[in-house]
């Protein structure tokens, strides 16, 4: 009797070997979308390897790009990334404490919300024009890289802002309680014990932010990015190469350049933003492992 | 009652002001992180103010909006005859974004009920992990596989002169809006209650059943969302577009023709036009253009996932 009450019916059978039907052809679905990553990564490695060393980071271009190094583009992609961090950091975070700590649940704070979500969402060559139509031209910076990181960091603002806010979010309310109760004013209670259990949280989003300001090509390419200059940037208001714009500028409108310097520039562009990612992500990880509550 | 004068002495009005520094500096912060917040504000109403002040003289002056949307002739540089016709190319954007939603919907809303509903704790962990390296790819180094890779790939398996077209950019675009498509279905997914799926389980539905009859549709309008903010970054995507699609104007008949994007066109032509020219007001028209398609979008995706309220 009851060995038949639970025995599997056709019905059971068949409901069984259409979910794993489906949870197959998920899974093949998933790897199928992450099996590009590999497929590139090996073909970059392949092609580009052979083109890295310490002397093509460290020597400029010769020969109309074709042949030599990429140290001023290396080096203007670093300025352009701090350059930008110094003013999307600092704002991000007082925008993401505002949200996460001060704002009420109004109309305002929706609109703020709104604004983020279309500053992440408006096309990366809209913020270059913006950059041209604002920086460049009516606060008169020229093309330059005070111009270029600005645009970028305007760009990444939403980046910064969600994450600082999700840290700020995720340590306990009741921690603030605890403050309040003692007197502290609401800045003291942020600064001595929401904003130190969310720092490492903040920090993640900050390294994101860079690998995300690294790769960015069309906002730089008219506010302050230049394809080839013989010399290094002696002030923002100078010009610069940049790693992004110079794999463009290689692979598209020089000609002659020999097949493995582009593959090589690529490895580099990606190895430079996986690495920062995969910090990120292993910070988040161990964060997450030694998370007290 | 006593008389007034034997009333204790009230305290003196300064006295009774507890306003000491940190009362000012938590003002003063409050004031500070405001602004922070407000000028997400500033930005987007800045950017359509700029992108505007560069494109209303050519909107007022020059711009015949019929032939804007119904003539395929872009020829901004022709010696006799300038004509500002977008037709080709929102043609081509459209064509491109609809190839990539092609591959980038059915792909990334498989992959995030995998992730979401079928995979054990440590696999979604490695899988998101994945996915989120899949989206930090620069659009560049895309546009680079496009070029190089994935064109002989395309010459060599369907036998095609140019292998930079439709198939192509949107295959590449597809495979970029695929990670945040993911996340955010993902996301979605996550926010349906758990206890739907306990309910649907002690009625003896298998995970595929709980998934297609309850999950799924419970996540709908997140789900929604997701496709609608895939749809976005297509239209948007410029340096992949540009070196992938063949950059040819060209209204399109099969996915093996060159195309030219919107984006890509403001790309390749900002640099060689003069501040003020009519070209220059006609690529920042097309920016104007995007701005508002985008904002459209995110408005919609954002309404859909909150309602009106909230």
């Amino acid at each position: 009797m009851s060995e038949s009450l639970f025995a599997k019916t056709a019905l059971d059978e068949r409901n069984q070997r259409v979910q794993r039907f489906y949870r197959r052809l998920f899974l093949t679905m998933t790897l199928l979308l992450i099996l590009p990553v590999f497929v590139i990564l090996t073909v970059l490695l392949s092609r580009g390897a052979s083109v890295l060393s310490l002397s093509f980071l460290f020597t400029n271009p010769e020969q109309g790009m074709t042949a030599g190094g990429v140290f001023p583009a290396l080096l203007g992609t670093i300025f352009l990334v701090t350059a930008a961090l110094v003013f999307s950091v600092p704002l991000g975070i007082a925008a993401a404490i505002y949200l996460s700590e001060y704002a009420s649940d109004n109309w305002l704070t929706r609109l703020i919300n709104l604004a983020i979500i279309n500053l992440a969402g408006v096309p990366s060559i809209v913020h270059a024009l913006f950059g041209v139509g604002a920086f460049v031209l009516f606060f008169r910076f020229g093309t330059s890289i005070l111009a270029a990181s600005l645009t970028l960091a305007i760009m990444t603002l939403p980046v910064v802002i969600v994450s600082t806010r999700e840290s700020l979010q995720a340590v306990p309310r009741a921690f603030r309680e605890a403050g309040w109760s003692l007197g502290a004013t609401r800045w003291q209670t942020i600064r001595h014990i929401v904003l130190p259990n969310a720092v490492s949280g903040i920090l993640t989003g900050v390294i994101l932010e860079v690998s995300r300001t690294a790769g960015e090509t069309a906002p730089i390419m008219f506010t302050g990015a230049a394809f080839f200059l013989p010399f290094l940037p002696q002030s923002v208001y100078d010009q610069t190469m940049a790693l992004s714009l110079h794999l463009f500028v290689i692979s598209t409108q020089v000609p002659g350049v020999p097949e493995g310097l582009p593959y090589g520039v690529a490895l580099l562009l990606i190895a430079v933003v996986l690495v920062m990612n995969s910090v990120s992500i292993a910070f988040r990880m161990y964060l997450r492992s030694r998370k007290k509550w | 009652m006593r008389p007034v004068s034997e009333l204790p002495e009230l305290p003196e009005l300064k006295d009774m002001d507890r306003r000491d520094f940190d009362w000012y500096a938590d003002k003063l912060v409050q004031v500070l992180v405001f602004v922070g917040g407000f000028s997400a504000i500033v930005f987007i109403l800045g950017i359509f103010f700029f992108i505007t002040r560069e494109g209303i003289g050519f909107i007022l002056h020059s711009l015949d909006i019929v032939e804007f949307f119904t003539s395929p002739n872009w020829r901004p540089t022709s010696e006799q005859n300038q004509t500002y016709g977008a037709l080709a190319l929102i043609a081509g954007t459209a064509s491109v974004t609809g190839m990539a939603m092609a591959v980038a919907i059915p792909f990334s809303l498989g992959a995030a009920i995998y992730i979401g509903e079928f995979a054990g704790p440590k696999t979604r962990e490695a899988l998101k992990v994945l996915v989120e390296l899949l989206a930090a790819i620069p659009s560049v180094v895309w546009g680079f596989i496009g070029l190089t890779l994935m064109n002989s790939l395309i010459i060599r398996l369907f036998d095609v002169p140019i292998g930079l077209n439709i198939l192509n950019a949107g295959l590449i675009l597809g495979l970029m809006a695929a990670p945040i498509m993911t996340t955010i279905a993902e996301d979605a997914l996550k926010a349906v209650p758990d206890h739907y799926r306990e309910a649907a389980e002690a009625m003896g539905a298998t995970r595929w059943q709980v998934t297609r009859k309850v999950v799924v549709p419970a996540a709908k309008n997140g789900l929604v969302a997701a496709v609608l903010l895939g749809v976005g970054r297509g239209f948007g995507e410029t340096m992949a577009v540009l070196m992938a699609t063949g950059h040819a104007i060209n209204l399109p008949t099969s996915i093996f023709d060159s195309v030219r994007a919107i984006t890509a066109t403001i790309a390749a032509e900002l640099g060689e036009t003069a501040v003020g020219s009519e070209h220059y007001g006609a690529l920042f028209t097309l920016g104007i253009f995007l701005f508002t398609v985008t904002f459209a979008i995110n408005l919609t995706a954002d309404v859909i996932v909150r309602g009106w309220k909230r």
